[in-house]
């Protein structure tokens, strides 16, 4: 157990950067390369790298399961809602323009909506995907 | 002269027919399904390629529009590639945990000896 | 420059899939899968496609490689078993399909030029058109939940699918504990 207190001390060092840079992966899509399906990856590879250090259980103190299946449904809903909204506005499925006081800026509003509703669905699949296959193994 | 000049105007799509042809030959051949599994995934990496090699420019820049350069590379065949590659893992994810529910039935994932137990 | 750089690395993805149809030991061939995407990723950002790489880096070589060795896990095999299948349809079906395929490239034009048809029809509108509508550079991330949003919608309920079917498969009780009970 000595041995891994390296391993233990640097994950936790750099678990809080892990998901910084998740989140600037998904708010700097706009301008740089990324967005939520690569935020919503590296999201969950926090989670996982946490669970191969301190254990699956430790994991699941911090990210329950039930939060993971909510999050999983909870993504396309805000998808499918980011659409109903412009429909509310007097606009097309998925039309952002309506979104904003300019076209612009609403264009840019629905885009970020969007992404957030993909990062959550993703980032809950991943990890659910991982919590399935390790629980299952006991 | 002329010659060299074919392989290199080629050698993206000889890769790619290699890969494609490499992955299929995997997934029929091994009798090992996990191994068939990275046989498919082998496949529909084999696609990006395809569609990222007709998207490119040369001398062009990625997609991120900048004052400073004029030629950008398709956009288009990136964001299909994005969508392919997420689905890709979510099919494979979906595959692997049929091949663990298999196992766990069979006590095997060769498809040899299950054929064998169930006489087929 | 590119042009060699690319074709470097399309050889060592080659030599990659070669590893992988000899090798028979399990581990190393999920190992060599994970290789295998980073030099992918590597030849898209050659290629430009920076957020696609940044994909296959995080979803191939990251996610697969793990849920591959989570399987590895749970069936407990080490090797795969050599059961003298023969190698002569497979071959046969694999080559068949390679010479069409190579048929198939001969009408394709040439590689990297740029009055290519794929970059005449609608790519220039979105290059053009991306800053003036919504303000963002990237013009993947604007096709992909702008343009194309109907698509990403469908591939986020894809994606919700696969983790309910996953979850379906691998979330309940094992079959084989209940066998010792009463079949009621």
């Amino acid at each position: 157990m000595k041995l891994d207190l390296i391993l233990r001390v640097t994950t936790k060092a750099i678990l809080p950067f892990i998901l910084l840079f998740a989140l600037y992966v998904h708010f700097h899509g706009d301008y740089g390369p990324g967005g939520g399906f690569q935020a919503g990856v590296i999201a969950a590879g926090m989670v996982i790298l946490y669970s191969i250090v301190f254990g699956v259980e430790a994991a699941q103190r911090v990210i329950s399961q039930r939060l993971v299946a909510t999050m999983v449904p909870l993504g396309v809903l805000i998808y499918g809602a980011t659409g109903v909204i412009s429909f509310l506005y007097g606009a097309n499925y998925l039309d952002y323009g309506v979104l904003g006081h300019d076209s612009k800026h609403g264009h840019h509003l629905g885009i970020l909506l969007v992404e957030s509703g993909v990062i959550i669905t993703v980032a809950g699949t991943m990890t659910a995907i991982f919590y399935a296959f390790v629980q299952r193994g006991r | 002269m002329q010659a060299l000049d074919a392989i290199v105007q080629n050698y993206n799509y000889a890769i790619t027919v290699f890969l494609m042809v490499s992955g299929l030959y995997i997934v029929i051949a091994s009798g090992n399904m996990i191994k068939k599994i990275v046989g498919l995934s082998l496949f529909q990496t084999s696609v990006y390629l395809l569609y990222i090699s007709a998207g490119k420019i040369l001398g062009g820049t990625a997609p991120i529009i900048d004052r400073n350069y004029t030629i950008y590379s398709n956009p288009l065949p990136h964001v299909l590639i994005l969508t392919a590659i997420v689905v890709g893992i979510a099919t494979v994810a979906l595959g692997l945990a049929i091949v663990a529910r298999i196992h766990e039935e069979y006590g095997t994932i060769e498809e040899d000896e299950i054929f064998k137990e169930t006489g087929l | 420059m590119e042009l060699y750089i690319n074709m470097a690395l399309l050889t060592m993805l080659a030599a990659v899939t070669v590893a992988i149809i000899v090798q028979r030991d399990l581990f190393s061939v999920v190992i060599l899968s994970g290789i295998y995407s980073f030099l992918m990723a590597s030849v898209l950002i050659v290629l430009d496609a920076v957020d696609v790489a940044m994909t296959e880096a995080s979803v191939g070589a990251g996610i697969s490689t793990v849920v591959l060795i989570g399987t590895l896990y749970l069936t407990g095999q080490k090797r795969e078993l050599n059961y003298h299948r023969s190698i002569a349809v497979p071959l046969f079906v694999s080559l068949g399909t390679g010479a069409m395929l190579i048929w198939g490239t001969w009408g394709l034009p040439a590689f990297g030029i740029q009055d290519a048809p794929v970059h005449t029809h609608i790519a220039p509108t979105f290059l053009l058109e991306s800053i003036p509508e919504t303000g963002v550079p990237n013009v993947v991330t604007t096709v992909l939940a702008d343009y194309r949003s109907f698509d990403t919608f469908g591939e986020t309920t894809v994606i919700f699918t696969a983790g309910l079917g996953v979850m379906l498969l691998l979330g309940g009780s094992r079959r084989k504990k209940k066998k010792g009970e009463t079949k009621s």
